[in-house]
């Protein structure tokens, strides 16, 4: 049985500044979750809540298990076989750890752009118009055309391709082609994308439209990223979240809080000593 | 430990910072004191002398914002760098009021004040270089409590404000050598008097914003404070 995910009502206008996201705008809440694989525990008794159309960011050393966090939020752990989790993750008042829960579905919702811009060997406009094939498109090509010149415009990425959609995705640059793979995961509509590291293969300039485009899509999406850039973090996110690795390499959230607060006037003396470069 | 050169230039703006300070606490009682004794040479050496504080304030300036621009420090390094460029504009301040003390003092020449104006004066110059020093202690050491008494304290310095302000409104007895009726040469008089009092009296509200600036870096706090 396959239980569909509903997702709520969208294209909300990000207001000025970070609300809270403990008082119920929540898209995402981690719930005591621990992730195995086999017998490690690598991330222990995670709590988090997900700000809806909000940028969180994951931060912390090498290891402490913030990529491994952030693809619990779509299920990606379970392409691992040994991986399992403990706790639940809640999307949108749901579980998507519940029995019947299809993590294709849940994928869906909850897209993913990786840290290495992996465009098809295919054109530009099959790139982007290859989620909504496979989830079944049933419109017109014009309807199709559509589509993919709004992903493309959303991911700022338009007016550079428009007129060469049918030349190979692999022929743009790397930014290009982070941004091809940020229209692809929008093109199938999600209301959540995970992105890890997504800048880390891209030179300043490149990671600095990436962070700009960030800014728009938090207009219609809640944005979640893995990056070991603090300065990115503190640009570009809302809320921080920073994790640390334990003494058997379980990884564990640290702090988490508003980003101007988390790196102005850190809770915890760990956290203060992780961005200050002072760790260890 | 990591960052070694980062702590080091940090440590360094923070002793530097208070070097300038100490140029400058010098100024405020050495101000009043050439006032009182009528030390001309003094007070144009004092005036030379504030070239050098507004030197070693721009040095620490550009320092500063340099460290910020290449070292990118967040939390506490932030907290304590956006202070010492805080309290070193506030520093230079001072400079300029005791600066200004020593330009009265040329315009006054020898016209004669009665014993207690220039007591009162003297005891506020005194009052103010000590809540200055022991900011100085204070942002050095982050030392909050301190910081907290040492706004407290400026009300004495008002105190006494209010009552060279009540001699300038009075004249009589206090201003001695004005000819009675001499409008013009009475007015001037209490002018020159109120403002090196305003000088004085300014110089302990510029300690009281450093002190507010180590409770800002020692708590991140913003809320309390009240910048004058």
């Amino acid at each position: 049985m396959t239980v569909a995910l509903e997702a709520g009502p969208r294209a909300r206008t990000a207001r000025n500044g970070a609300n809270p996201p403990m008082g119920g705008d929540n898209v995402l809440e981690a719930r005591a979750l621990h992730v195995y694989y086999g017998a490690f525990r690598a991330i222990e008794n995670v709590t988090l809540p997900i700000a809806r159309n909000r940028i969180t960011a994951f931060i912390g050393p090498s290891g402490c298990g913030k990529s491994t966090m952030l693809r619990a939020f779509n299920r990606m752990n379970d392409l691992v076989p040994t991986a399992r989790v403990e706790g639940d993750i809640v999307y949108r008042g749901q579980s998507i750890y519940a029995p019947g829960v299809d993590p294709v579905e849940v994928r869906r919702h909850i897209g993913m752009v990786f840290q290495k811009p992996n465009p098809f060997p295919k054109s530009i406009y099959d790139n982007v118009a290859w989620g909504a094939r496979i989830n079944g498109f049933r419109g017109t090509r014009r309807e199709l055309d559509d589509l993919v010149e709004a992903a493309l415009v959303q991911a700022a990425l338009w007016d550079e391709v428009h007129d060469k959609l049918d030349q190979s995705g692999l022929s743009l640059s790397g930014g290009q082609q982070q941004r091809l793979c940020i229209a692809r995961a929008i093109a199938v509509k999600p209301d959540v994308i995970l992105m890890d590291e997504p800048c880390s293969a891209l030179d300043p300039i490149a990671t600095l439209r990436i962070e700009d485009l960030m800014q728009q899509l938090k207009e219609r999406y809640t944005i979640l990223i893995v990056t070991h850039n603090m300065q990115q973090a503190a640009r570009a996110s809302d809320y921080t979240a920073f994790f640390n690795m334990g003494d058997r390499r379980q990884g564990y959230l640290v702090e988490f809080g508003p980003t101007p607060e988390l790196f102005t006037n850190p809770k915890d003396p760990r956290t203060e000593d992780y961005i200050t470069g002072r760790f260890g | 430990m990591t960052r070694e050169h980062f702590n080091a230039e940090l440590k360094r703006l923070q002793d530097e910072t208070c070097v300038l300070g100490t140029m400058v606490a010098t100024s405020i009682t050495e101000a009043v004191r050439q006032l009182c004794a009528r030390d001309r040479a003094g007070s144009e050496r004092l005036i030379a002398w504030d070239r050098r504080v507004n030197e070693k304030c721009h040095a620490i300036e550009m320092a500063t914002l340099t460290l910020i621009a290449t070292q990118a420090p967040v939390a506490t390094d932030m907290r304590v760098l956006a202070a010492v460029l805080e309290t070193a504009r506030e520093l230079e301040r001072i400079g300029d009021y005791a600066k200004g003390i020593a330009a009265i003092s040329l315009k006054l020449g020898d016209a004669p004040y009665a014993q207690p104006v220039w007591d009162l004066l003297t005891e506020m110059s005194v009052r103010a270089r000590d809540m200055l020093d022991r900011a100085l202690d204070a942002f050095a050491r982050r030392d909050l409590p301190a910081a907290h008494a040492i706004i407290r304290q400026d009300d004495g310095i008002d105190d006494l404000f209010n009552q060279i302000f009540g001699i300038a409104m009075h004249p009589n007895g206090a201003l001695p050598g004005v000819a009675a009726g001499d409008l013009t040469a009475t007015l001037e008089r209490a002018n020159y008097l109120m403002w090196i009092a305003h000088n004085l009296e300014r110089s302990a509200d510029r300690v009281t914003n450093i002190c507010q600036r180590v409770i800002f870096t020692v708590t991140g706090e913003l809320d309390d404070l009240d910048p004058m």
